[in-house]
């Protein structure tokens, strides 16, 4: 997949055609997507299809999306080693290593 | 710890915040304003749709144009936007802030507005953790800020402004709106959007509970259950869905509100804890004024009424403008406020908000 097309809106009524940014690569558990600069984690992993960011620590059930502005703690992923960072409020950087959390 | 010295400190850049800060500025005071996410404008931002009522607020506006009108203006009255940094709480020589990375800085101000808006409210039901199932505040996010869709097949849960425009939003994006669950016997929000949502023919579901949602790694199915005389006794009804937008209210943000440690009361019908305020929109704690969806939960253009009111007592405390010019403005935004929440549905906020007034002099 060279451009990110999955589940992007690319015509709107309103806001019109998606705007053109450069793209960016990040891996997601090491299979590399393409992102938007400038868009958070969570729109590249949405985008790309990936619905479930972790699984609970205990029960091993899915989590995802929620609230989107880092009130919640459902999309909790590790980045570039750092664990325990929201997907939905920190922007993707070309090269970004992310592993969605997953239990034993 | 970097330091910050304003004489007005505006937390919270949503339409309550701006209008706020641009009074505040526009009177002669030196502004900060400062808000968590990366750009101004606060809910506004995913606002696509047109607002309506009278000119003095905004109709025909798109809230996301209001969000960058309010910004220029706020910039051009020399407002210091401060976008990236997030209030830790009150402190004895005034507030800290935190950037992105974590840095700290300890802004002195002389007046404090906090206008921080307010928090979507959930409900639990088996399967609401699944992946699919989300705040109505964040499809909006994902679908008219960043372009992502949310899903193909989405139910709205909750009938009142907001889950109404979502729907409005979602469809207007490409995606399928299976429908509207609304736990009332009616709609709750106002007739233009009903009529709106009518208009697409997406059915509005009244006087149903949602018993629960089902799927393997993301919501499939959602059931919900009635006992409406017009379904002939309990029904279940299922809908394939792999989105559920929660749409179920919103409760002011009143964590740094209470950190403050201003005087707070319960109101059901402003979303829950409120703070206590005057007319002029301070706290029992002097100098610290509240505007918008943290003083109790109203629409966007009751926020920027407030806000502007907030803001010019503020600077009127610092001893700007003229007393005359002040009251006068003051007036009229009493008015405007009180012709906002004219109406069935506005009614009881009023009231609500005048027994808030009141049991500040009790």
């Amino acid at each position: 997949m060279d451009s990110p097309v999955g589940r992007r809106i690319l015509q709107h009524p309103i806001l019109g055609s998606l705007p053109e940014v450069p793209v960016c690569h990040i891996a997601v558990d090491g299979k590399w997507i393409p992102a938007r600069e400038g868009e958070p984690i969570l729109a590249a992993l949405l985008a790309a299809g990936v619905i479930v960011v972790r699984t609970t620590g205990r029960y091993g059930a899915p989590r995802g999306l929620f609230c989107g502005i880092g009130h919640c703690s459902d999309c909790l992923v590790t980045v570039d080693g750092q664990r325990n960072v929201p997907a939905c409020g920190t922007l993707v950087r070309n090269g970004m290593r992310v592993e969605t959390l997953r239990s034993a | 710890m970097r330091q910050l010295v304003t004489e007005v400190l505006v937390i919270g850049a949503g339409p309550a915040g701006l209008s706020a800060a641009r009074s505040a500025a526009g009177q002669g005071a030196d502004v900060v304003l400062a808000d968590s996410n990366r750009l101004s404008g606060g809910q506004l931002l995913k606002q696509t749709h047109k607002f309506f009522g009278s000119t003095r607020h905004g109709a025909g506006m798109r809230g996301m144009d209001l969000a960058r009108k309010l910004t220029t203006e706020s910039e051009r009255e020399g407002v210091r936007l401060l976008l990236g940094v997030s209030a830790v709480g009150r402190f004895a020589e005034g507030v800290v802030l935190k950037d992105g990375q974590d840095r700290l800085v300890l802004a002195k101000a002389q007046r404090y507005v906090i206008a921080v808006g307010a928090s979507e409210r959930g409900i639990a039901f088996p399967g609401w953790t699944l992946p699919g199932v989300m705040t109505a505040g964040a499809a909006q996010t994902f679908v008219n800020l960043h372009r992502v869709s949310i899903g193909d097949h989405v139910l709205v849960v909750g009938s009142g402004n907001v889950g109404l425009l979502l729907a409005y939003h979602l469809r207007q994006a490409g995606s399928d709106v299976v429908g509207i669950a609304e736990a009332r016997r009616e709609i709750t929000g106002w007739a233009v959007h009903a009529s709106k949502i009518r208009r697409l023919g997406i059915p509005v579901f009244t006087g149903v509970a949602i018993e629960g949602a089902r799927g393997q790694d993301r919501v499939s199915e959602v059931t919900f259950r009635s006992s409406h005389r017009r379904w002939g006794g309990t029904c279940r009804l299922n809908v394939p869905a792999d989105a559920v937008c929660l749409a179920v209210g919103l409760s002011p943000r009143t964590q740094l509100l209470q950190q403050i440690g201003c005087e707070l009361a319960f109101s059901a019908v402003l979303g829950g804890t409120v703070p206590v305020h005057d007319r002029c929109m301070q706290t029992t704690l002097p100098g610290w004024y509240v505007a918008g969806d943290a003083a109790g939960v109203e629409e966007a253009t009751v926020a920027m009424e407030e806000g502007q009111l907030a803001g010019l007592s503020a600077a009127h405390g610092l001893g700007y403008g003229s007393s005359r010019s002040y009251e006068r403005k003051k007036a009229e935004i009493l008015v405007s406020l009180d012709e906002l929440r004219a109406g069935p549905l506005g009614g009881d906020r009023k009231a609500a908000k005048e027994e808030l007034c009141l049991s500040r002099s009790r």
